[in-house]
């Protein structure tokens, strides 16, 4: 078994690209072609000998040095053993029933309990699965504003994070193990003092937070304690920009909410709207549910994005631009003056041409007060006060936009910290949940000045980087071991309850602070109960409290607790008040970006989101420097070569990464990797590109300095992993050719020589409607981690061996420089006359008596001839024994799903154990399964309802009412293999003034 | 030029072409006997137990109906196995000084679970599940044999595929109306077999969906 991690990064890379010869064949080539990657373009050697082999490099399998002879010994060997291994008896096997069974248990049975992950401090609803006080999986909690019943990657892998072997497990000092009490008795020894100088020298540095009971004790520690204590906050993907926008426009900050569903016309200045933010989930829910095309009158929302780095919100837009992040501020100037606002503007920005800016504002003044401008989190303040006064321009406030007090708490920032420490101001810190020795910008230099301060205790889940520099080391607890409270962006609470209690004696926040206060004994569910009992008397709720509490609990949300919309009034002087415009630096923009799947690097540790390969490159377990074509060709770059990148003295390695749709002039990286204390998993990953970041620019600087070194870096990817090549897999029209009665063409061959099968029962289908799927991976990980499937590896990727049973193709479409960018979920197409099933010689893939494709471990003997034989390339194949290496902690494996050994083929199963369950339960209540009773995986994590699944025996099923829709089709339909999983094509709806500027 | 094999050699080669046939078939019998000799499987086996717990006694002497431990086999895939407190229900009133059910009391005193020795096991990759067999009118003691009679639990069958399958395949001959499974005294009544049949078709059983993979194992 190769090790999970170790791949060596530094083998040379073979091809390089001529990307002006790539250029020359796309023009040449007739019609919009689809293509997955620069390589397939060039056709380079090594792209066809990688698609040549079904599972690549078979023959690097073994690379170890072996002769002839010895290989023949090892075989001989191994085929006796293999005869005896199969020979042993049962295992013993112990039951361990309760002492006092808990009501509501019922062994064998999960029980579900509403709680909250966070995410950037707001609350993401969520429902724990728990099988007998084991939590092994979280779903969305459908009551929840947030998540709306979907949940996002870092949702579903956070528990991963509960039993990840490599958390902390003891309280350390100086490194060295202690206990808990010790360290109280020393805090206790200061906090004496510390009283007496009202708490001069004591600071308290916290993440993104919207716990009100846990704001409430920081205040009670400033107002009655110690009222020179100080509170930093520091969040590396902060939002501050947010709130400073809204005070430039509004003087407050006021949180801003959307009403993307009630949107006709959306505008996005650099805001991946349907990726990031409190409110994602929801924001895809809604900018979908107006991309759902009813047949009889096809209607559809229109999406303008402006991005500086490709992102999954642009890959649904209908027009997109590409944009270097300084100059959006300039696109937002000149949007805002043509809506005759009086605001100061610079020359039009390179890439935004006049009639472009014209048909987009023609189009927003059609749609006053059914439009909607979206500024991205990492946009200055300037460009969200402008987004501001452009909504109100426009007529969309009260209509698409909604502003509320603000949820999120704001201390103050890491500069101020750095600073303080610096001037000797500070000798006790206490840092809550925050990893700043890692994600700190290079320029504060955290790592020392931690080390500068005489006490400091850290409360993390896991010994890292942060945990290195501090005296003191608590164990944090999980949330889902812990009690908690958090908001969501419309205010709305969840007590956040545990499910587990701590696996490692962890403490929270709560109790830190509770500490401060004098509670030693106080646990964080007293807290949090206290508070919120005091604030039901205070607010005058009527009842009891006990039922309320319950009811809270119980829903995941807490009644009543959303905060109304308000009516905010836009400063006459809001335009003077804005920065002068930023004068664009020659040189090279550098733009930081949180990665899409270890985030800001607090997911670096979680194997799921290691291996999840980004939405876009399609890269795993590591990251690099993203360049556009141009950019390279200009500067006469190579793909994967090692670029020394300069900024304002901090220098780096990275090697580039050649990105179709990125601005030409940029560079971005993703943060969150890199990281020496990450655990097995995540340390040495990739390239830490905090070490390249200033405070003061903390998402773009420009005049950076790019310097070609001689050496190439291999990375690893899937994009071209499982190729179904040039058989148009992608469909897509256009919203104008829909209406007028064009269809998806369609051809299915109409005989086989096969017999045909019979379903009295069910007959299981799925639709996917790539019109509303935005690439966000939430089903793959939902597969994950329903299905048990393991973790290979980045040696292991690359050989083409990632087990995952629904993968997201990603296909670019027409212009190197502006593609037009398609997702496309695969999962098993449980074909009618599966080409899989003739092939397997010993029937361990056969159909059942519900149409499904079935896949037999017990049986199967690894021949893999279904995988050779499959159109769709959805068979995965365990090389090695996986599940036994892949560290994947025990406690988190479904235990209504076999974990698959080596040797034996896997595939989707359309979420069997789901059927099953819906169909013993109907069975016993003598009835049908209900249309809506059985959704998969991945099917409940998606955000934007793109899966449909149901029964099609059913006419009044969801997935039968899209059979004939005008948009179905079947991938590769010409193979005769009558696929039960059906696509809905994807449509855009492009503005017709542009069209024909274009044309 | 010199006789490079001995006379015996055509001995042994005979032997060797004979053992060649002889020795692969032997084999296999010998692993065919024993993988279903109760050694391998398991049946009429009954493993040592924390208490000599007595299926016999509770239930035929005194007639505790199987649910009244078992309480989630007829919702569940679990039947479930009892907590101490439902032994102690009874067993905190009589032979409280009981030697033999130290262990019992030490396990609510200290609430440290007893620790049971699994007598019928079935491997991973198969899903049973009680609630539907139970309510498909399949009887307890089909599987588990009679418990009634067990003064130690054994397991009554070897639980292999080809065993599951003689039911999955033909449930008629079986199944019993679904308020007799529980009864460990039923006599099967004359006309068994149409009452099988028709009992199949009452409960909606689709015999044919029986023998799907995905029936028992995912």
């Amino acid at each position: 078994m190769p090790s999970l991690k170790h791949f060596d990064p530094a083998k040379p890379s073979a091809a390089s690209l001529d990307v002006a010869g790539i250029r020359e064949k796309l023009a040449a080539s007739p019609g919009p072609a689809l293509w997955k990657s620069l390589d397939e373009l060039a056709d380079t050697p090594e792209f066809r000998a990688f698609l040549d082999h079904e599972f690549p490099r078979l023959g690097a399998l073994w690379e170890m040095p072996l002769d002839r002879r010895r290989f023949f010994q090892l075989m001989g060997a191994s085929m006796a053993l293999a005869g005896v291994s199969g020979c042993q008896r049962y295992p013993a096997e112990d039951i361990v029933p309760y002492v006092e069974q808990p009501e509501l248990v019922v062994p064998g049975e999960p029980l579900y309990f509403a709680t909250a992950v966070e995410y950037h401090g707001f609350a993401q609803g969520v429902l724990g699965e728990s099988h007998m006080g084991r939590p092994t999986r979280l779903e969305g909690n459908p009551e929840h504003p947030a998540t709306l019943g979907a949940l996002d990657t870092f949702g579903q892998a956070s528990i991963l994070d509960l039993w990840d072997p490599g958390r902390a497990e003891a309280v350390t000092l100086d490194n060295r193990i202690s206990t808990y009490d010790r360290f109280l008795a020393e805090l206790g020894e200061r906090r004496g003092p510390m009283l007496a100088t009202q708490g001069e020298g004591l600071a308290i540095l916290t993440g993104s937070f919207t716990s009100p009971s846990l704001y409430r004790q920081l205040e009670f520690l400033r107002e009655r304690l110690f009222p020179r204590l100080r509170w930093y906050q520091h969040d590396p993907v902060g939002r501050e920009a947010i709130y400073e926008g809204a005070e430039l426009a509004f003087g407050e900050p006021v949180e801003t909410r959307c009403r993307v569903d009630r949107a006709d016309v959306i505008v996005s200045l650099d805001s991946d709207f349907l990726d990031h933010g409190p409110f994602r989930l929801r924001y895809a829910r809604q900018f979908a549910a107006r991309r759902e095309i009813d047949a009889d009158n096809p209607q559809m929302n229109r999406l303008y994005v402006l991005e500086s780095s490709p992102s999954i919100t642009g890959a649904s837009a209908d027009h997109r631009l590409a944009l270097p992040a300084p100059s959006v501020e300039a696109a937002a100037r000149h949007l805002a003056s043509r809506l005759e606002l009086d605001v100061e503007t610079v020359g039009l920005p390179a890439g935004l041409e006049e009639h472009w800016l014209t048909a987009l504002v023609a189009d927003l003044q059609e749609h006053r007060g059914r439009s909607l401008v979206l500024a991205g989190d990492h946009q200055p303040p300037a460009v969200h006060a402008l987004v501001h006064a452009i909504n109100h321009a426009l007529g969309n406030i009260g209509e698409t936009v909604e502003y509320s007090e603000p949820v999120a708490f704001r201390g103050a920032p890491l500069a101020a910290l750095a600073a303080a420490i610096q001037a000797g101001e500070v000798d006790t810190l206490l840092i809550l949940d925050s990893n700043v020795a890692y994600t700190a910008p290079a320029d504060l230099t955290m790592d020392g000045l931690l080390e500068a301060v005489p006490f400091t205790a850290y409360l993390g889940t896991h010994p890292d980087e942060t945990a290195g520099h501090c005296r003191w080391h608590i164990p944090m607890a999980h949330p889902l071991e812990s009690w908690g409270d958090c908001r969501a962006l419309d205010g709305t609470v969840t007590v956040r309850q545990p499910l587990i209690a701590p696996l490692y004696g962890g403490r929270t926040a709560h109790e830190l602070l509770a500490v401060l206060m004098g509670e030693y004994q106080m646990n964080d569910r007293e807290i949090v109960y206290r508070y919120w009992r005091a604030r039901f008397r205070a607010d005058q709720r009527d009842g009891d409290f006990e039922a309320f509490w319950v009811r809270t609990l119980h829903d995941g949300v807490m009644p009543d607790s959303r905060l109304p919309a308000r009516s905010v009034i836009l400063r006459s002087d809001w335009a003077s008040r804005l920065p002068a415009p930023a004068v664009t630096t020659p040189g090279v923009v550098l733009q930081f970006r949180p990665d899409p799947a270890v985030w800001d690097g607090r997911f670096a540790g979680n194997a799921w989101l290691q291996e999840l390969p980004r939405p876009l490159t399609k890269q795993v377990w590591g990251n690099a420097a993203l360049i556009a074509p141009a950019t390279a060709e200009r500067l006469n770059l190579e793909d994967r070569q090692v670029v020394e990148i300069r900024n304002q003295g901090f220098i780096q390695r990275w090697p580039l990464w050649i990105l179709p749709g990125m601005p030409d002039g940029v560079v971005t990286l993703n943060l969150g990797y890199g990281r020496i204390h990450a655990g097995e998993v995540g340390s040495h990953v990739g390239i830490n590109a905090y070490r390249l970041r200033t405070h003061a620019y903390p998402w773009a600087v420009g005049g950076v300095e790019l310097h070609p070194t001689e050496n190439f870096e291999t990375l690893v990817s899937t994009q071209h992993h499982h190729s179904m090549e040039g058989r148009e897999p992608v469909r897509r029209t256009t919203l104008e050719k829909l209406r007028e009665g064009e269809a998806v063409e369609q051809h299915h061959p109409e005989h086989s020589l096969y017999p045909e099968y019979e379903y009295p029962d069910y007959k299981w289908g799925m639709v996917i409607n790539l019109n509303t799927c935005i690439g966000c991976n939430a089903c793959i990980t939902a597969c994950q981690a329903e299905n048990n499937i393991p973790v290979v590896g980045p040696e292991e990727v690359a050989r083409g061996h990632e087990m995952h049973w629904l993968r997201v193709d990603r296909y670019y479409e027409g212009d190197l420089d502006e593609p037009d960018t398609h997702f496309q979920p695969v999962p098993c197409m449980h074909c009618e006359k599966a080409p899989c099933e003739y092939v397997c010689p010993v029937e361990a893939t056969l159909h059942d008596s519900e149409g499904l494709n079935q896949m037999v471990y017990n049986r199967c003997v690894g021949t893999r001839y279904c995988s050779q034989n499959c159109p769709y390339k959805v068979r995965r194949f365990n090389w090695f024994h996986y599940t036994e290496d892949d560290h994947t902690p025990d406690p988190v494996y479904n235990p209504d799903v076999t974990v698959r050994s080596r040797g034996v083929m896997e595939k989707c199963t359309y979420c069997v154990q789901r059927i099953s369950r819906a169909r013993i339960q109907a069975k016993t209540e003598g009835r049908k399964i209900q249309d809506g009773e059985v959704v998969t995986a991945c099917q409940s994590a998606c955000p934007t309802r793109a899966i449909a699944f149901g029964d099609l025996n059913d006419p009044d099923s969801a997935v039968a009412a899209l059979q004939g829709h005008p948009l179905q089709y079947s991938l590769l339909a010409e193979l005769n293999t009558r696929p039960r999983t059906t696509f809905l094509a994807s449509v855009r709806n492009p503005n017709p003034r542009l069209e024909e500027g274009e044309g | 030029m010199a006789q490079i094999f001995r006379r015996r050699a055509n001995t042994i080669a005979r032997a060797v072409v004979v053992a060649i046939v002889l020795l692969p078939a032997a084999a296999m019998t010998i692993g065919g006997v024993v993988a279903r000799s109760p050694y391998y499987t398991g049946a009429g086996l009954a493993p040592e137990q924390p208490v000599p717990f007595s299926h016999q006694h509770h239930v035929s002497d005194l007639g505790i109906d199987c649910r009244y431990c078992h309480t989630s086999v007829e919702v569940s895939s679990s039947a479930g196995i009892p907590p101490t407190e439902t032994c102690m229900s009874c067993h905190s009133q009589i032979w409280t000084e009981q030697e033999m059910l130290e262990p019992v009391r030490q396990s609510l005193k200290t609430n440290q679970p007893l620790i049971w020795q699994r007598v019928n096991r079935l491997p991973e990759f198969v899903y049973f599940n009680h609630s539907i067999h139970i309510d498909r009118g399949v009887p307890c003691s089909h599987c588990h044999g009679p418990v009634d009679e067990m003064p130690l639990t054994y397991q009554a069958v070897d639980l292999h595929m080809a065993w599951c399958l003689e039911c999955h395949r033909d449930p008629a001959q079986y199944i019993r109306p679904r308020e007799e499974v529980f009864n460990l005294d039923y006599l099967p009544p004359p006309d068994a077999d149409a009452l099988g049949r028709r009992l199949v078709e009452e409960y909606n059983i689709h015999v044919e969906q029986l023998t799907d993979c995905y029936i028992c194992h995912r």
